[in-house]
């Protein structure tokens, strides 16, 4: 993942930055699966490596393939990221041992959630029953999230075509 | 595009059955297993795309209309609030699924199910909508060449 991450910062042509993407999510996934996140993988090899990975290539496919020359010195970005990833490395020294299961995270709801999800719902897969009802509020903001971008989406690219349409003499074939 | 290759058009017909019906299975076996609405709606989504790439978007869009997708993005919210709806109107909290069904752990099942599916709805009508927008984009850019 380090060797791809590098890549993806040097290389100029943003064909091979996008394919770079999408080995990188796809990477990304197996460690999911590996951490016993089945539900997290399955949506990142679907949506990170797969569908975004093509609307990317779309977009390449509507403007151009080569990255621009950065206009700026590179030197005050880089020093925000140094400072950003210093800080994490250092709050994540106080952070509980991995996997531990006394840590905070893992002692604050979940336990009641385990226990109370069989007989209250009768759905095995507790991520599922977490995530549609108890957190059924936060699923409803999130699916609300989904139709904003798709009508932001639909807004820019297909209203914008009806006005090309008129002014090109030639709009032909476009069933 | 890429609908000349004779060994991609076979593939991918062989290829789109098993996709469709594991979106199906990760639909319909989410309480069980691994999955739910976004992952199905996801892999319909791809599934979808993959058809699109190698057959061409007038072929895709009589398969899916451009219209019905455009519909399946509010109808999913539109699901999922409905059923909130449902259970404020038998009496109870918005969103609170016990009142569906006779027993309070029947109806969180069902209003689960239902969720889900206007999950499913809205992510696979979305995703596919984005990605004929930019799709019809590129064959338009096509036509001024």
């Amino acid at each position: 993942m380090v060797a791809v991450t590098i890549g993806i910062v040097r290389l100029r042509n943003l064909f091979a930055v996008v394919m770079l993407g999408g080995i990188y999510s796809f990477l990304m996934a197996t460690i999911l699966y590996v951490l016993d996140a089945v539900d997290v993988s399955m949506t990142e090899a679907a949506v990170g490596a797969g569908i975004s990975t093509v609307l990317l290539l779309a977009t390449l496919a509507v403007t151009k393939v080569r990255e621009a020359a950065p206009i700026h010195p590179p030197a005050l970005p880089l020093a925000v990221a140094l400072v950003t990833g210093a800080a994490l490395i250092y709050a994540s020294v106080d952070m509980p041992p991995f996997g531990d299961p006394l840590g905070p995270g893992h002692q604050h709801v979940a336990p009641e959630y385990i226990a109370r999800v069989l007989p209250e719902t009768h759905i095995p897969n507790a991520v599922t029953s977490v995530l549609a009802s108890y957190r059924g509020y936060d699923t409803l903001g999130e699916t609300t999230v989904i139709f904003t971008a798709g009508i932001g989406v639909l807004a820019l690219l297909v209203g914008r075509r009806r006005p090309r349409r008129s002014d090109g003499a030639s709009g032909g074939g476009n069933a | 595009m890429l609908h000349d290759s004779v060994i991609l058009r076979v593939v991918v017909k062989l290829l789109l059955p098993p996709i469709l019906l594991y979106a199906l299975y990760v639909q319909a076996h989410g309480e069980y297993g691994p999955g739910g609405g976004f992952q199905a709606g996801v892999t319909v989504a791809a599934a979808m795309i993959l058809y699109t790439l190698i057959f061409g978007v007038p072929e895709a869009q009589r398969v899916v209309p451009f219209a019905v997708v455009r519909t399946m993005v509010p109808l999913g919210v539109l699901i999922y609030g409905g059923v909130g709806i449902v259970g404020l109107m038998l009496g109870s909290h918005y969103l609170d699924y016990t009142v569906l069904a006779a027993s309070p752990p029947d109806g969180n099942h069902i209003g689960v199910v239902l969720v889900e599916i206007g999950v499913f709805v809205t992510v696979s009508g979305t995703m596919l909508s984005i990605f004929y927008s930019f799709s019809s984009k590129i064959e338009d850019g096509e036509d001024a060449d």
